[in-house]
C-alpha cells in the first residue's frame, strides 16, 4: 500500500469523526406522563411524607436519638427528605424544600447506565433494576441533582432513589405515599401537563407569593417533578445550568464521533494496512 | 543492534519481598471491603462516588501505562522502526497497568457479581454510555496487550501461528486505546458538576492528545529506570528524540485547550483557587514541553528523567483534576481517600512493579545491547 493511500484512509477516519453530528432532537414529556408538583409556600415541614415514604419503600426509620427521625439529606435509607432553608440575614424568612428524584424528561442517569438498569418509563418515572446494575455509580456522577444514592454500608449495595412508588401503584394505589399523606397538599401527584397548568395558575393568581418560575418546566431539559417557591431556586440549592439536558449534548457528540462505528471501522482498516506495510520493512526487529 | 533477553538474577530480593508484602496487605484490606462494604473502608460518599480507585488507578494509571500505545503509534503508523526495541517493554507496562486498572474497577464496583453481565448481556448494552464503551474497550485491550506480548512467553512453535494474526492484533492495540482514552474524557462531559475550566466538549480530544504525550514520557521513564536497574545503557539519543514527541503532543494540548477556552470566554476564570490550579496545571504541561523540545537540553540521562517525570506528572494531574479536584457536587460533600483505600492503591502499584521485575528477569522483554551479551 502506498503511503499516500494509507494517509488517505487515516484521514477518512478523521473526516468521518468530524462529520456534522446529527444533533439529537430535544426530548419532550410523553403525553399523559405523570409527575408531582411541590409548592414550597404550602409546606409546613411536618415530614409526614418522609415517614410515609419510608413505610412505602420498606426502609427503617433513622432515629439517631431513638425517638426523632430528623433526616437532613437523601441517602441509602432515604428516598425523600424535607429540608429547611433559612435566610442568613433574616431569620424570619425561611422555607421548606422537598427533595426526591426529579424524574427528568431526558435523565443523565439513564443516559450513562451501562446495561440500562435505570430506565425512563413512558409513564414518567425513572425506575431501577438491581439485576442489571453493577454498582459503578456513574449515575451518581452524572445526576445534576445529586439524587441517586448508594448503600455504602452494605456488602450487596443497591442504588436507592424515588421511583414514584411504582410497586405501590402496581398494587392498586392511585398515587405515591408522599402525595397521599401531605396534610397541606404541598406535594400533589398528577399528569405533568395538568400540574404545569396548575403551577402557572397559582403564580398568576398570587404573583406576590411566588418567584415567577416553575422549576423543572425547562431546566436541564425539563423534569417530571415541578417546583414552586417564594425564594429564588438557586438559593434553595437547585442547579442553574440552562435548559439543555446533558445527554442531548453528550449523546450528540459521542454519536457524532463514532458515526455508528463507521469511524472506528475506517480507522481499523487504515491501521491494519499501516502495520502490515511497516512490519514488512523491519522484520528483523521482532524476533 | 540489540535483542530482547531475560535479565536474569535473583527474584526474591529484599525489595521484591517488600513489594509482595504491600500487595498482601492490600488483599487483606480488600477482604474486609468485600465483607463490610465500601463505606467503612473508603472515603467515598454519595457526593464523591468515585475516589482514587477510579481517578488514580484507572484514569491516571492507564494514562501512565499508555507507553505501549504511544510506541506502537510511533513504530507502526509513523514508521519509525528504530524505536522497535522499546515497544515490548512499553507494552509490558501497558499490559500490567491495564490489568491493575481492571482489578481496581472490580473491587470498586458495588455489585461485582454482576460484572460478567457487562461483556455478555449485549442485548442490554446502552451505547449512549461512555462508560460502557470504556469498559468493553479496556476489557478487550487487556487481552490484546497480553496476546501481543505472548511471543515473549510462548514456545517458538506457538508463535508461528500467532505471527499471521499479529498485525491485526497490533492494529487493534492502537484502535482500542484511541477509543477508550478519548472516551475517558467524554465520560465526564455529562456531569454538570465539573468546573467550567475543565468541562468542555473538547475533553475527548484533550484526553487523547495528552495521553499520547504522557505515554511517550512513560516509555522514556521506564526505559531510563530499567536501563539503570539492569545496567543496560539504553540508546540515550533515541530516548531524547522520543521526548520531542512529548513536546509536540503537549504543545498541541495547550493550544487546543486555550483556544477552546477563548471561544467560550474562559468560563469560571477569576481570582479563585480553581483558576490557580488551572494555571499551575498549564505550567506543568508547558515546562516539560519546553525542556523536551530541544534534545540538547536533555542529553544527560538525569535531565531526561526529570523532564519525562514532569511530563507524566502533568498528564496525571490533568486527569486527576477532571475526575476529582475540579469535580464539585456541592459544599456539603468532601472527599479524601481513607488510609485503607490508599493502601489498596499502593499495594496494587507494588504488585505491578513486582510483576514487572519478575517478568523482565525471566522472559525476553528488555533489549540487551549486543556487546554486553554473554
Amino acid at each position: 500500500m502506498e503511503r499516500r493511500n494509507l494517509l488517505k484512509v487515516l484521514f477518512a477516519g478523521g473526516a468521518a469523526a468530524a462529520l456534522p453530528a446529527a444533533a439529537r432532537t430535544k426530548r419532550t414529556a410523553a403525553p399523559d406522563s405523570v409527575g408531582m408538583l411541590f409548592d414550597a409556600t404550602a409546606c409546613i415541614g411536618c415530614k409526614t411524607c418522609v415517614v410515609a415514604c419510608r413505610e412505602a419503600a420498606g426502609l427503617p426509620p433513622q432515629a439517631k436519638d431513638g425517638m426523632h427521625d430528623v433526616q437532613t439529606e437523601l441517602d441509602g435509607q432515604t428516598k425523600n427528605v424535607i429540608k429547611l432553608w433559612k435566610d442568613e440575614k433574616n431569620p424570619a424568612a425561611f422555607t421548606y424544600v422537598k427533595q426526591q428524584c426529579m424524574h427528568c424528561i431526558d435523565p443523565a442517569c439513564v443516559s450513562v447506565c451501562m446495561l440500562g438498569a435505570l430506565k425512563k418509563t413512558a409513564g414518567g418515572p425513572v425506575t431501577y433494576d438491581k439485576d442489571t446494575c453493577i454498582g459503578c455509580r456513574y449515575c451518581q456522577v452524572a445526576c445534576p441533582f445529586n439524587v441517586p444514592k448508594f448503600e455504602w454500608n452494605s456488602a450487596t449495595p443497591q442504588i436507592v432513589k424515588c421511583d414514584l412508588c411504582q410497586a405501590r401503584i402496581a398494587r392498586g394505589a392511585t398515587q405515591p405515599a408522599c402525595t397521599e399523606v401531605c396534610p397541606r397538599k404541598a406535594i400533589i401527584y398528577g399528569k405533568r401537563e395538568e400540574l404545569l397548568r396548575e403551577a402557572h395558575r397559582r403564580i398568576d393568581a398570587h404573583p406576590r407569593f411566588y418567584v415567577d418560575k416553575v422549576y423543572g418546566e425547562d431546566e436541564l431539559g425539563g423534569t417530571s417533578v415541578l417546583y414552586l417557591a417564594s425564594v429564588p431556586f438557586t438559593k434553595l440549592g437547585f442547579p442553574d445550568k440552562g435548559t439543555r439536558s446533558s445527554p442531548s449534548v453528550t449523546e450528540s457528540l459521542q454519536h457524532g464521533l463514532y458515526q455508528g462505528m463507521l469511524t472506528p471501522a475506517i480507522l481499523y482498516v487504515g491501521l491494519a494496512a499501516a502495520v502490515i506495510r511497516n512490519r514488512k520493512k523491519d522484520k528483523e526487529g521482532d524476533e | 543492534m540489540s535483542r530482547a533477553a531475560p535479565m536474569g538474577g535473583r527474584i526474591f530480593t529484599p525489595r521484591f519481598n517488600v513489594l509482595l508484602a504491600l500487595g498482601a496487605l492490600s488483599c487483606a484490606i480488600l477482604l474486609w471491603r468485600f465483607i463490610v462494604g465500601l463505606g467503612p473502608t473508603t472515603g467515598m460518599n454519595d457526593g464523591y462516588p468515585w475516589g482514587i480507585w477510579i481517578a488514580f488507578d484507572v484514569v491516571t494509571g492507564t494514562g501512565i501505562a499508555c507507553g505501549g500505545y504511544a510506541m506502537a503509534l510511533m513504530v507502526y503508523v509513523f514508521n519509525r522502526g528504530q524505536y522497535h526495541p522499546l515497544v515490548r517493554p512499553a507494552l509490558l507496562t501497558t499490559a500490567l497497568g491495564y490489568t491493575v486498572a481492571g482489578a481496581s474497577v472490580f473491587v470498586d464496583i458495588g455489585r461485582w457479581w454482576n460484572a460478567w453481565k457487562v461483556p455478555s448481556f449485549f442485548w442490554t448494552w446502552n451505547f449512549n454510555s461512555a462508560l460502557l464503551e470504556v469498559a468493553l474497550c479496556i476489557m478487550s485491550y487487556i487481552m490484546v496487550a497480553w496476546i501481543e506480548l505472548s511471543p515473549s512467553f510462548l514456545p517458538k512453535r506457538f508463535v508461528r501461528y500467532l505471527e499471521k494474526a499479529l498485525p491485526f492484533l497490533i492494529a487493534l492495540g492502537i484502535l482500542l486505546p484511541t477509543m477508550h482514552q478519548s472516551s475517558l474524557g467524554s465520560l465526564m462531559m455529562i456531569s454538570t458538576k465539573v468546573h467550567p475550566l475543565w468541562h468542555t466538549q473538547l475533553l475527548p480530544l484533550l484526553f487523547l492528545i495528552s495521553v499520547i504525550g504522557m505515554g511517550y514520557a512513560g516509555a522514556v521513564l521506564e526505559a531510563t529506570v530499567s536501563g539503570r536497574a539492569f545496567r543496560l545503557d539504553p540508546e540515550w539519543h533515541l530516548l531524547a528524540k522520543i521526548g520531542k514527541a512529548v513536546s509536540f503532543c503537549f504543545i498541541a494540548f495547550l493550544g487546543i485547550r486555550i483556544a477552546g477556552l477563548l471561544l467560550n470566554g474562559f468560563p469560571g476564570f477569576g481570582a479563585n483557587g480553581m483558576t490557580l490550579l488551572f494555571v499551575a496545571e498549564m505550567a506543568l504541561f508547558a515546562v516539560p514541553a519546553w525542556l523536551l523540545l530541544d534534545e540538547r537540553r536533555v542529553r544527560d540521562p538525569g535531565q531526561l528523567f526529570v523532564a519525562s517525570m514532569l511530563a507524566v506528572l502533568a498528564g496525571a494531574v490533568y486527569r486527576f483534576d477532571v475526575y476529582l479536584v475540579a469535580f464539585d457536587p456541592g459544599s456539603t460533600w468532601h472527599y479524601f481517600p481513607s488510609i485503607p483505600e490508599m493502601l489498596v492503591t499502593i499495594g496494587f502499584v507494588a504488585l505491578e512493579i513486582a510483576a514487572y521485575t519478575f517478568i523482565v528477569k525471566v522472559f525476553p522483554i528488555l533489549p540487551r545491547p549486543a556487546r554486553s551479551n554473554p
